[in-house]
């Protein structure tokens, strides 16, 4: 068991005229292993209730269990929050905002030496973090951050949060201000951390699409409390319900209805676009009985100046 | 961060906050002169008076209040000891070791407490009651006279305004980057001066690259929109005197006479002197 979370509440500004309730009476659960994607609106309590995952924020009622470390009301040894932040990466809103050494190595380094590790190890750990996030270790280590693109920047400080080695990974809005491309390359390099370093992923979004390509958990947060939580598999059969809440719910999924209203029914899961794509590609081949192999499909689908779809595609079918 | 109350404003949408910004101001001003003009343990009390009945009035938590005169604490506590400690003149009280205490010495140290804890409160009551628009618009307007000298008035005031308008965003941003590299394990209130001054180095550096980004963007943003100062601009909310501010006039003018009567017709021995000796023995009593 990775997160216990129970009964959490939390407001801003207690007693005063900007008093706000961010979350009221939270209860969940995140075992060790899962994607959990988190959506909601802004003001849902989707930040507030990540901060308490790694002690940035303590609960004012109910409890936080992350690991083996209990977080209560009552004041939490150093010790264990010190223990608690190594575990548990978090990584902000854009994160380049929170760049500051003067050359990218330093940076990188500035989590594993807060932990109190040896000059060795912190060398090691920050040279396997900047090359895990996809960047030339010896090209880049001596730059200044400042200097770097947007999307490098972005990774050294998701580098700077690896180099941590934590156990759980908690993005809040990975791939917020990127470009297409970039929002691309975030998630899979999200998807290669949860394969080869980190065993549980938390990833926040207001972009269900997103979501639901990577994720594989679902937790609907709505005015402070948790609207929905179910495995993504099974988010066509709630797809009115979470329509009814006013939230999104994946374009392949909005197409798919789409066409079998109109008579069309497209065979097995469609929750993301690869999905639906290759539903598409089966049903052609079907209905005018023409082998057709993927990388011909998508080189067509290419021609035809769809390439984001047919992109997606390479991995889903 | 966000509890830090000194210059918050309080929205309570009550009759102080509705009176004119220009009026506040100078009465604030007028008010800051006052307190050091108050001799007697009378006109302490009328000031402690007519500070709690504002505050009242504009529905204003005094917690707030106490809030504010906590930011100087050890000031007040400082000169509080200095003036103990350093006053020879009067009756001596203590005499031990360097220690010497004299009765006028505790007298001026409890002046200077309330001196300095109404001045703090007062100077709130105005930021708890004026937004920072309100109180830019007062200053400009109030500064109007020096356009004549050819003192860019306006200018200084858009200045002000956009300073004041970053304050809450750098306040937020702060809170943003102090979490993320507490996140990474930094420990920032933690070791000797040294350790917490170079603890704050992951802080600024980040707080300054965005205070500069967010100045270069805004300073695109007016160009875009070919904003000059200079020609005869027009406010949305016009400034103006209604009989509230009046009231608020005749009360802060009464006060006034008051003190200054206490101070120069009774020579300082209080307006209500017996009052006044009867609060002073009450004091004394406490160190025979």
């Amino acid at each position: 068991m990775s997160v216990v979370v129970t009964d959490l509440t939390y407001t801003y500004s207690r007693k005063t005229a900007y008093e706000k309730t961010a979350l009221r009476g939270v209860n969940l659960r995140i075992e060790t292993g899962e994607f959990v994607g988190i959506i909601g609106h802004t003001g849902s309590g989707k930040s507030t209730f990540i901060q308490h995952l790694n002690g940035l924020i303590l609960p004012q009622s109910g409890s936080v269990q992350v690991l083996d470390i209990a977080l209560t009301q009552k004041k939490c040894p150093k010790a264990d929050l010190r223990r608690l932040r190594g575990s548990v990466g978090m990584v902000f809103q854009y994160p380049e905002y929170q760049l500051f050494a003067e050359t990218v190595e330093k940076d990188v380094a500035f989590g594993p030496k807060n932990m109190g590790l040896s000059d060795d190890e912190v060398r090691s750990r920050t040279e396997e973090a900047i090359r895990l996030v996809g960047l030339d270790y010896d090209a880049i280590r001596a730059k200044a951050p400042f200097d770097l693109s947007g999307g490098q920047k972005r990774r050294v400080a998701i580098a700077g949060i690896l180099a941590m080695r934590p156990q759980i990974l908690v993005l809040d809005e990975p791939s917020a201000g990127l470009d297409p491309a970039g929002k691309e390359q975030i998630l899979s390099l999200i998807c290669k951390l949860k394969r080869e370093c980190s065993p549980t992923v938390i990833v926040i979004s207001h972009d269900i699409d997103e979501i639901v390509r990577v994720a594989d958990r679902l937790v609907v947060f709505d005015r402070g409390g948790i609207l929905y939580d179910e495995p993504m598999g099974s988010l066509f059969t709630h797809a009115a319900e979470l329509r009814a809440a006013g939230l999104d719910i994946p374009r392949a999924v909005r197409i798919a209805d789409a066409l079998r209203e109109r008579g069309v029914a497209l065979e097995g899961d469609i929750l993301h676009d690869g999905d639906l794509f290759a539903a598409i590609l089966r049903r052609y081949q079907n209905a005018h009985g023409l082998p057709i192999d993927a990388e011909q499909a998508v080189e067509r689908a290419r021609a035809l100046g769809i390439g984001r779809i047919a992109e997606l595609a390479e991995d889903g079918v | 961060m966000k509890d830090v109350a000194f210059g918050q404003y309080y929205p309570a949408g009550s009759v102080i906050h509705r009176m004119d910004a220009r009026a506040k101001l100078i009465f604030t001003m007028l008010y800051m002169v006052m307190i050091f003009f108050v001799v007697s343990y009378t006109a302490y009390a009328a000031i402690v008076l007519f500070v709690l009945s504002v505050t009242l009035i504009a529905r204003i938590p005094p917690r707030m209040l106490v809030k504010s005169v906590r930011a100087i604490l050890f000031i007040l506590i400082f000169t509080a000891i200095l003036n103990l400690f350093f006053y020879s003149s009067g009756n001596v009280l203590v005499d031990w070791w360097i220690i010497r205490i004299t009765d006028q010495g505790v007298d001026f140290s409890i002046k200077m407490i309330f001196r300095l804890t109404m001045l703090v409160m007062g100077t709130s009551l105005l930021t708890f009651t004026t937004t920072p628009t309100e109180l830019t618009d007062a200053i400009e307007s109030l500064l109007t006279p020096l356009k004549w000298i050819k003192v860019p008035v306006h200018d200084i005031a858009l200045i002000m305004s956009i300073a004041l308008r970053f304050i809450p965003g750098l306040i937020d941003e702060t809170d943003k980057i102090v979490m993320a590299q507490k996140a990474r394990g930094a420990s920032i209130d933690t070791g000797n001066f040294l350790q917490k001054v170079k603890a704050m180095v992951p802080v600024l550096i980040p707080l300054f690259v965005s205070a500069f980004r967010r100045a270069d963007e805004l300073a695109d943003a007016l160009d875009a929109r070919c904003y000059s100062a200079s020609p005869k601009r027009t406010k949305m909310k016009v400034l103006r005197f209604h009989w509230r501010d009046l009231v608020g006039l005749l009360v802060v003018a009464g006060l006034m006479t008051l003190i200054l009567l206490d101070k120069y017709l009774v020579g300082g021995e209080g307006l209500v002197a017996g009052v006044d000796r009867y609060v002073w023995a009450w004091i004394k009593s406490w160190f025979a």
